[in-house]
C-alpha cells in the first residue's frame, strides 16, 4: 500500500510541530525517518497511524483519505510506538491473542499467526512469562511482535532497536528488511548506521520541515558536490609530486596532510574524477603509490549540517 | 470476534489477575450479609418477607465500591501509554468506551449473583414477592450501569487513578445524595429538576417493586450520557 503525506501541518498551540511536509513511501520501500528529537518525526507518524487527528493536509494511504476511512485503514496498519507501551500484567501470550483479536485475525488463524511471531521475534523463552517480568530487549520484541501480528501492509516503527543488545539489532534489522520487501515500512531512529543499513530511503527533518530525501548515496553527493581523495605517494620528492598534482587537469585544490610521508588530499574538478590521473601520473615517474582513499562524507555530517542552524 | 467482546474479555480477566475482582466480591458480600443478617435494624426486624434491607445497604456499597473498580480503566491506560495501543488498533473510540463499561458491569452483575442466596432464604422464611424482588435487582444494576458511567468518565479525564476515584465519588454522590438533600429545601421548578435528578427518586420505588418505565429511561439516560462524554474526553487525546 503506498502512503501519500500532502502538505500535512499539526499545530501545538502557536508552535507547528509539522509544518506543510509532502512526500510518498511506495509498497516494498523501506523509509527512515531521521531527525533531531522534537523534529516531529514522532508526530508524523501518530498521525500516520491515525492517533493523533489530522487538521490541515491529509494523509492518503491506499487511495484513500485517512480522514474518512479510519476505521478499514487502521487494520492494515502495523504501530510501534515510541515508548513501546505494555500491559505488564499480562502473559506474553494472552497480549498477542489479545492483539490479534483486535486486529481481526480470523478466530482460526490466530494460533499459527502467534506461533510465526513468537518464532520471528525470538520470544519462545519467554512466552509464558508475565510481560513486566521481561528485559528491555525483550519488551521490544513484544512491541514488535504486536505490531505484526496482523500481518500488516503497513509497518510503523517508532525507534525499533532502542533497548536491543547488537545481536538482537542485526536480527531486528534483518526482519525490517525482509518485511519491506513486500510491505511498506516506515522507521524513525537515531541511530545513523542503522538508517544506512535498513533503509531505501531517508527522510530528514528538522523543525517539522522535510530538509532532504533520498537514498544515502543522493544524500552524499548533495552534501559533497566534488570527489575528495586522500593519496600517499612514497619514494618520491615532496616539492615534485605537489606540483605535478597541482597541474593535472582534473584537480581543483591540493591540500598537504603531511609533507613527511608525502600525504595529500585532492579535491576534484566538479564531476569529475581524479584516480585514474594520478595513477598514470605516479606510473609515468615511477612514484610508488600507497594509498588512494576516496573520502566519503559520513551521514553524521550531512545531518548535522542540515539539522544544526 | 467483535472488538467490544475482545476489550470486555480482556478487562475482566485483568479484574481477576490482579485479585481487584476477587477483594471486591469478599468485601461486598461480606458487608452486604453483615448488614442484612447480622447489623442493627436487619432483615428479621422488618417482620416482612423482603430484601429491602439488603437493597437499602446495596445501594449505599455500590456507590462506594464502582469508583474503586472503574478508576484504573481509563486513567492507567492513559498513564503508561496503552491507550495509544488500543487507540490505533482496528477499535473505535465508541467500541473502547462500551467494552469496558461492559466488563465492569459484569463484574457487578456477577456479585450481585451471589446475593441470591438472600432471596432463596428470604423465600423460604415467609411470602415473598417475587416480582418485587427482581425488580429491586434490576433497580441496583440499572443505578450501577450509571455510577460505572460517571467513574469511567471521571478516569477518562485524568490520568491519576486517585483523582479519578474521588471525581466519581464527588458525581455520584452529587446523583446520589446531594441532588436529593438540596432538592427538598429548593422551592418550585428547581427543586422538581434536582428531584428528578436524584438517584434515590427513582431507585426507592423500584426497590420497593414498582417498576416504571420513566425510572429505567432516566438510569440508561444518564449511563448513556456518561458514555458519550467519556467518548468525547478519550476523542479530545487525538486533537
Amino acid at each position: 500500500m503506498n502512503i501519500k503525506i500532502q502538505n500535512l501541518t499539526k499545530r501545538y498551540g502557536a508552535q507547528k510541530a509539522v509544518d506543510d511536509i509532502s512526500f510518498e513511501v511506495k509498497t516494498g520501500e523501506i523509509l527512515g525517518f531521521l531527525g533531531p528529537n522534537g523534529a516531529g518525526k514522532t508526530t508524523t507518524m501518530k498521525m500516520i497511524t491515525n492517533y493523533l487527528e489530522v487538521h490541515e493536509g491529509d494523509i492518503i494511504i491506499d487511495g484513500k483519505s485517512i480522514k474518512g476511512h479510519a476505521g478499514t485503514l487502521k487494520r492494515h496498519i502495523g504501530y510501534l510506538p515510541e515508548h513501546n507501551p505494555l500491559y505488564t500484567e499480562m502473559s506474553v501470550l494472552d497480549y498477542l491473542k489479545f492483539c490479534a483479536a483486535l486486529q481481526q485475525v480470523p478466530k482460526g488463524s490466530i494460533p499459527d499467526r502467534i506461533r510465526e511471531m513468537v518464532r520471528v521475534c525470538g520470544l519462545d523463552r519467554e512466552k509464558h512469562k508475565n510481560i513486566g517480568e521481561l528485559s528491555k530487549g525483550y519488551r521490544q520484541r513484544v512491541g514488535l511482535a504486536q505490531a505484526m501480528i496482523h500481518d500488516p501492509e503497513i509497518l510503523i516503527l517508532d525507534e525499533p532497536t532502542t533497548g536491543l543488545d547488537p545481536n538482537q539489532i542485526v536480527e531486528i534489522r534483518d526482519l525490517i528488511r525482509q518485511i519491506g520487501r513486500q510491505k511498506t515500512v516506515i522507521l524513525s531512529t537515531h541511530i545513523l548506521p542503522e538508517v544506512e543499513a535498513t533503509c531505501d530511503r531517508i527522510l530528514i527533518i528538522n523543525r517539522g520541515k522535510i530538509v532532504a530525501d533520498g537514498t544515502s548515496a543522493t544524500l552524499r553527493k548533495q552534501a559533497q558536490g566534488q570527489e575528495v581523495l586522500r593519496v600517499r605517494i612514497e619514494e618520491g620528492d615532496h616539492e615534485g609530486i605537489y606540483a605535478a598534482l597541482q597541474n593535472l587537469y582534473t584537480t581543483q585544490l591540493v591540500d598537504v596532510i603531511d609533507a613527511d610521508t608525502n600525504f595529500y588530499e585532492i579535491q576534484s574538478v566538479t564531476d569529475m574524477s581524479s584516480k585514474y590521473e594520478v595513477f598514470k601520473l605516479c606510473v609515468a615517474n615511477g612514484w610508488i603509490l600507497t594509498e588512494m582513499t576516496p573520502f566519503e562524507t559520513k551521514l553524521e555530517d550531512i545531518f548535522r549540517d542540515l539539522t544544526l542552524n | 470476534m467483535n472488538p467490544i467482546l475482545t476489550i470486555t474479555k480482556r478487562e475482566l480477566a485483568s479484574f481477576f489477575d490482579s485479585l481487584i475482582a476477587y477483594i471486591m466480591l469478599v468485601i461486598f458480600l461480606g458487608f452486604c450479609g453483615f448488614f442484612t443478617w447480622m447489623f442493627g435494624s436487619d432483615i428479621f426486624m422488618r417482620g416482612q418477607a423482603d430484601l429491602y434491607v439488603f437493597f437499602s445497604w446495596a445501594y449505599l456499597l455500590l456507590f462506594l465500591f464502582i469508583p474503586a473498580l472503574t478508576m484504573r480503566l481509563l486513567a492507567e491506560e492513559k498513564r503508561v501509554g496503552t491507550i495509544e495501543l488500543l487507540l490505533t488498533k482496528a477499535v473505535s473510540d465508541r467500541q473502547l468506551v462500551i467494552g469496558k463499561f461492559l466488563s465492569c458491569w459484569l463484574l457487578i452483575i456477577i456479585a450481585l449473583a451471589f446475593t441470591l442466596p438472600y432471596y432463596f432464604t428470604v423465600a423460604t422464611l415467609g411470602n415473598i414477592d417475587h416480582g418485587a424482588i427482581w425488580c429491586g435487582y434490576l433497580g441496583l444494576i440499572l443505578m450501577s450501569a450509571a455510577h460505572i458511567a460517571i467513574g469511567l468518565f471521571a478516569s477518562s479525564i485524568t490520568n491519576n487513578q486517585i483523582v479519578a476515584f474521588l471525581l466519581a465519588l464527588v458525581i455520584g454522590g452529587l446523583f446520589q445524595y446531594i441532588f436529593g438533600f438540596v432538592s427538598g429545601a429548593m422551592p418550585g421548578f428547581l427543586g422538581e429538576v434536582l428531584n428528578y435528578l436524584d438517584f434515590n427518586s427513582h431507585f426507592s420505588s423500584m426497590a420497593r417493586g414498582v417498576i416504571d418505565t420513566k425510572d429505567v429511561v432516566y438510569f440508561l439516560s444518564v449511563t448513556a450520557l456518561g458514555l458519550l462524554l467519556t467518548e468525547v474526553s478519550i476523542g479530545r487525546l487525538r486533537a
